[in-house]
């Protein structure tokens, strides 16, 4: 299997100058990742899950540290010293990333809001309302919500248009932070049952779980984070 | 690692001072300025040594406190002020290998007809506010070298109705107009000329919320059909999260951070910066 993803030796530390400040967040990572795997990754909040994530996803600028990426585009290449450019050409091709809060855009209604996302990859408006229906009905949105305003959403309903979001675009890699949270168990199930289906259909993941019953037989490996640094052992 | 486009505008290491200057100040030593003003000569030094691309179809956030330099900066790259030092290229203009601020005035005014479109906070700076809505419209079309009075109308038409200004108030001045709708005729008569580069200052500062939002999504429809390049200055950092792609940050006439506008936001490194993103409501 290919590697898709390694993360070597990645730290992060906030300088917060105003509190005289400085947190470390990362200390020494290292995560790898093969095409079509799906990894997870665990620890008590605050330990950095997301740290890591939004690192990648350069939401968070990186520091030290490395992360390799197999680009179908520009090939292998560090995300961390990527320019900013080539960055938002994988947000938009390459990488998705599911949050546990929905991202809404005001005054943009469900269907507008998955149609964007194809429509930025340079789709016409046929093919984006066509790919949009589609994930939506995929994702068992209610109909009747398709043209209403997310802001209103239950949280099951706000999460999975937001996987449908990131999953219109076919992305290679999804960072599923958190996707669980705050579910019942039934929106739960359902959520598990649209990863299996991802896994199936080769997509790579990585993901951030708090529970870890929810995370057993689905995932092909674990990650344990503690204090900003792995756990020694690996499940 | 090469870069795999090309940027439709690249400015570098631009500066604008208001002041001809004098030694304490003149190697722009910023131990003697205070913030961007040398306190023996009163030169202000509103635009240091900029230097930032622009790309297709991307739209580049700057913001900063009042007196950062962001309008200065604007004005400098619309030619309405001349600048100090530095280059620019617009890859439209002659292959993107002649700088355009060393240019003829005469080119210049091509170059802004042609190839640019500005909208002014102030509607009154962007707009002949006692001409028709529709002969702003024109104004801009005959200056980049319509003469066909039908297809300038066909043209005014179409654009005051994508900036839902009805079309049986065409013959209106815009001092009629409410503020919000000012500035929407302002963004039809910039887009009139199909620019690739669409600069926005402060377009919705002072307008009502819901004018604001309507304004807002018009940019971003706009941006998106049309697939030009914006460059938007706004102190609203609400409104550089909603279009922004990339942001820079400027802080006494410097360009402090640049970055993906969720980093500027979400991971900030600046000491300036961290206040401003603290300051968000």
């Amino acid at each position: 299997m290919e590697k898709i993803l390694a993360i070597e030796h990645l730290s992060k530390t906030f300088v917060i100058h105003n509190l005289n400040k400085q947190i470390e967040a990362l200390h020494d990572i290292c995560i790898d990742l093969n095409e079509g795997e799906f990894v997870g990754i665990t620890g008590k909040s605050g330990s950095g899950k997301s740290t890591v994530f939004k690192c990648i996803y350069r939401t968070y600028a990186p520091q030290q540290g490395c992360i390799w990426y197999h680009s179908k585009k520009f090939g292998l290449i560090n995300l961390a010293e990527l320019s900013e450019r080539q960055m938002i050409y994988l947000r938009k091709y390459e990488i998705g990333y599911v949050s546990q809060f929905l991202n809404i855009m005001p005054r943009t209604t469900a269907r507008e809001l998955v149609k964007q996302a194809v429509l930025e990859m340079g789709y016409e408006e046929e093919r984006a309302e066509l790919e949009a229906v589609k994930m939506l009905v995929h994702f068992e949105l209610d109909q009747e919500l398709w043209d209403c305003y997310p802001g209103t959403f239950s949280g099951g309903e706000k999460l999975r248009l937001n996987i449908a979001r990131a999953m219109v675009k076919r992305p290679r890699l999804l960072l599923l932070d958190e996707p669980t949270a705050s579910l019942d168990p039934a929106s739960k199930l359902k959520v598990r049952e649209l990863i299996e289906q991802l896994k199936k259909e080769g997509t790579t993941m990585i993901g951030i779980f708090h529970d870890i019953e929810f995370m057993e037989n689905l995932c092909t490996r674990e990650y344990t984070m503690r204090e900003g640094k792995l756990a020694d052992f690996e499940l | 690692m090469t870069e795999f486009e090309l940027p439709v505008l690249s400015v570098s290491n631009f500066n604008k001072q208001f002041g001809k200057g004098c030694p304490s100040c003149k190697d722009s030593n910023e131990d003697s300025l205070k913030k961007n003003y040398c306190p023996v000569c009163g030169t202000v030094y509103a635009c240091q040594d900029i230097t930032f691309e622009v790309y297709a179809g991307e739209i580049l956030g700057v913001v900063g406190e009042s007196g950062s330099g962001k309008s200065t900066l604007m004005q400098c790259l619309y030619f309405d002020q001349e600048v100090s030092s530095g280059e620019a290229y617009i890859s439209s203009y002659k292959d993107g290998k002649r700088d355009v601020f060393a240019e003829s005035s005469q080119q210049k005014r091509y170059i802004r007809n042609h190839m640019m479109g500005k909208v002014y906070q102030n509607p009154l700076w962007g707009l002949r506010i006692n001409f028709t809505s529709i002969g702003n419209i024109a104004e801009k079309l005959i200056a980049a070298g319509n003469r066909h009075v039908g297809k300038m109308e066909a043209r005014g038409k179409e654009l005051l109705e994508h900036v839902n200004i009805p079309i049986y108030r065409m013959k209106e001045a815009p001092k009629n107009f409410s503020g919000g709708m000012q500035q929407r005729v302002q963004i039809a008569k910039a887009l009139s000329n199909n620019p690739p580069l669409l600069l926005l200052d402060e377009v919705t500062t002072g307008l009502d919320l819901s004018v604001q939002a309507s304004v807002l999504d018009l940019i971003k429809t706009i941006q998106r059909e049309l697939q030009i390049t914006v460059i938007i200055v706004s102190h609203d950092l609400g409104v550089i999260r909603m279009l922004a792609d990339r942001t820079m940050v400027m802080l006494d006439g410097r360009i402090i951070e640049q970055g993906l506008t969720d980093q500027i936001l979400e991971d900030p490194q600046h000491d300036y910066t961290q206040h401003l993103v603290q300051s968000l409501l």
